[in-house]
């Protein structure tokens, strides 16, 4: 199977592989996937708290070329976004820009659950001690 | 010598064409295009010649007494049908039981679900961690009802060699049937029909540097004589087990592929093995929690195949791409989404299992391609690893398996 361009751009040259210290102020770490399906990724946000802003994202990814690539779009766009805008990345827009084939659309998916895990988890922990207008959101979304 | 990419180390999918193998056929594409079965004119007697050269060639290799015994077809896939699909049908009244391993590749594998289907009951054997068949596991498998047992020489993934001279001495004794699947060994390996008790074995040119388009089934003409019913009907040709045009320069393409496989196989099986255990000593003295897949000595001179803890094969692969061409166990290889059933089969935690990498080598591999190889795969493992959240854990002491994954 050949690969687009966009998926070698990114596997060649993966934006933000690492990892922030969990319990780091504002951050929210995911992990979905599982070892037995071929997939994991872990997906990291640092939010500013007083803004609601997505600061910093880093990801580790084990899977294959295409799970390397969509973690490592998705942290790019996530940088810059607020909590709110971060919640409506979905996995077609991953698709459309690496142009996955049909099987691996499930690597899509599995980013776009990363996302939200990052996100859910980023609330739990932080979302108390966010600005105003952050916690206000965060209280409807929990409700 | 200036290394070429991508340097192909994946020969256990196909071999390049010998360059002598591709020279014996050309004249049979033009000048000597006869048909072997027009009996009455020279283009015709030329044509036959040459089948019958070859059908000798391809009959010494595996040790068949009587070159009438190789039946050539278009390759492995339909050696299997032939073998699987004929001896059912011919010995239905005999019984309706076959046994096989859970490690044959696909077509064997896949006949045998159709045969289920039809209405015949097929044990599959399971193996040992080592890829090993338990001759006594088959032993007990056979009831008697039971007319054939197919159990592969050498698996295409992990390249363990079964013990295929006892599973045919238990055969005779039971007055079974047996076919192998030799399209990986055959060309590699010594193979003796007659001492090892083989009644029909399936193998094809394009994996012992022949072209691709032609195989043979071997098929036993005396004791005990094997029939098996055709799935092709026509003019009768090879013994009426596969009629069809043969396609002459294939088949002389097969022969001479064979006969240089038996001419340089001592050499060239001691060249491919020490050049094996190179990388594989290179890789693993390098990478930890990297391991052997497949018996450590029991296996094709020319196979490796390794899994890497925490990294995905088809990630590996890619980071390989533009330099050398391997194939991977993993799941993301294939469209299935299902990792290697070989890998699994021999006990590998399914994580393992999309981790698996095999490494062939062949004829033209070079010294200079296995370090250059063996040097880049750990490379890229280490560069993977660096982004990999399940190594990761593991450095920082999880044990990745009490982890809840929520598998999708």
């Amino acid at each position: 199977m050949a690969y687009s361009d966009k998926v070698i751009e990114h596997y060649n040259n993966p934006r933000n592989v690492g990892s922030f210290t969990k319990d780091t102020p504002g951050v929210g770490t995911g992990l979905v996937g599982a070892p037995e399906c071929g997939d994991v990724m872990k997906l990291q946000i640092k939010v500013n708290l007083d803004t609601g802003v997505i600061e910093d994202a880093k990801f580790k990814t084990f899977g294959c070329g295409s799970a390397i690539a969509s973690s490592s779009l998705a942290t790019e766009w996530l940088k810059g976004k607020t909590v709110d805008q971060a919640a409506e990345i979905k996995n077609t827009d991953i698709v459309n820009e690496l142009k996955l084939p049909p099987v691996k659309i499930h690597c899509s998916v599995l980013a776009e659950d990363a996302i939200k895990a990052a996100l859910s988890d980023y609330k739990a922990k932080w979302g108390e001690s966010a600005g105003a207008g952050q916690a206000a959101a965060t209280a409807t979304t929990s409700s | 010598m200036a290394l070429k990419f991508p340097i192909f180390m994946d020969s256990q999918s196909t071999t390049p064409c010998d360059p002598r193998v591709v020279d014996a056929m050309l004249p049979y594409f033009t000048e000597k295009f006869g048909h072997p079965a027009s009996r009455n004119h020279p283009y015709g007697w030329e044509a036959e010649a040459a089948v019958d050269r070859a059908r000798g060639q391809v009959a010494q290799l595996i040790g068949a007494r009587d070159p009438k015994e190789v039946v050539f077809t278009s390759g492995g896939t339909e050696s299997i049908n032939l073998a699987l699909k004929g001896v059912a049908e011919m010995y239905r009244e005999k019984g309706n039981h076959i046994v096989t391993t859970v490690i044959e590749q696909r077509a064997g594998l896949d006949v045998a679900k159709r045969l289920e289907r039809q209405g015949f009951e097929v044990t599959y054997v399971p193996v040992q961690p080592d890829g090993m068949v338990d001759v006594d596991a088959i032993r007990n498998a056979i009831t008697p009802k039971t007319v054939l047992i197919s159990v592969m020489y050498a698996n295409n993934e992990i390249g363990t060699i079964q013990d295929v001279a006892a599973i045919g001495a238990l055969a005779k004794e039971k007055g079974v049937i047996f076919h192998t699947d030799a399209t990986q060994a055959a060309g590699k390996m010594p193979i003796d029909v007659e001492k090892a008790g083989i009644d029909l074995l399936s193998c094809t040119a394009h994996l012992m540097y022949g072209p691709k388009g032609v195989g043979a089934l071997y098929v036993r003409r005396k004791g005990p004589r094997v029939r098996i019913a055709p799935m092709m009907d026509g003019g009768g040709h090879e013994r009426g087990m596969r009629s069809g045009t043969l396609p002459v320069p294939l088949v002389v393409g097969f022969g001479r592929a064979a006969e240089i496989c038996r001419e340089v196989m001592p050499e060239e099986s001691r060249r491919l093995a020490a050049l094996r255990d190179q990388l594989q000593d290179g890789i693993l003295s390098r990478v930890d929690e990297a391991f052997l897949n497949g018996h450590p000595e029991r296996r094709l001179p020319h196979n490796l195949n390794i899994s890497f803890s925490y990294v995905e094969g088809e990630s590996v692969l890619m980071g390989l791409n533009k330099e050398a061409a391997m194939s991977s166990g993993s799941a993301c290889t294939s469209a299935t989404l299902e990792p290697s059933y070989v890998i699994a089969a021999i006990g590998a935690s399914t994580e393992l299992a999309h981790s698996s990498i095999r490494f062939s080598l062949h004829r033209f591999t070079t010294d200079e391609e296995v370090e250059y190889v063996g040097r880049r795969t750990v490379e890229v493992i280490g560069r993977l690893r660096d982004m990999s959240p399940l190594y990761e854990l593991a450095k920082e002491g999880v044990d990745i398996k009490s982890i809840h994954w929520k598998a999708e």
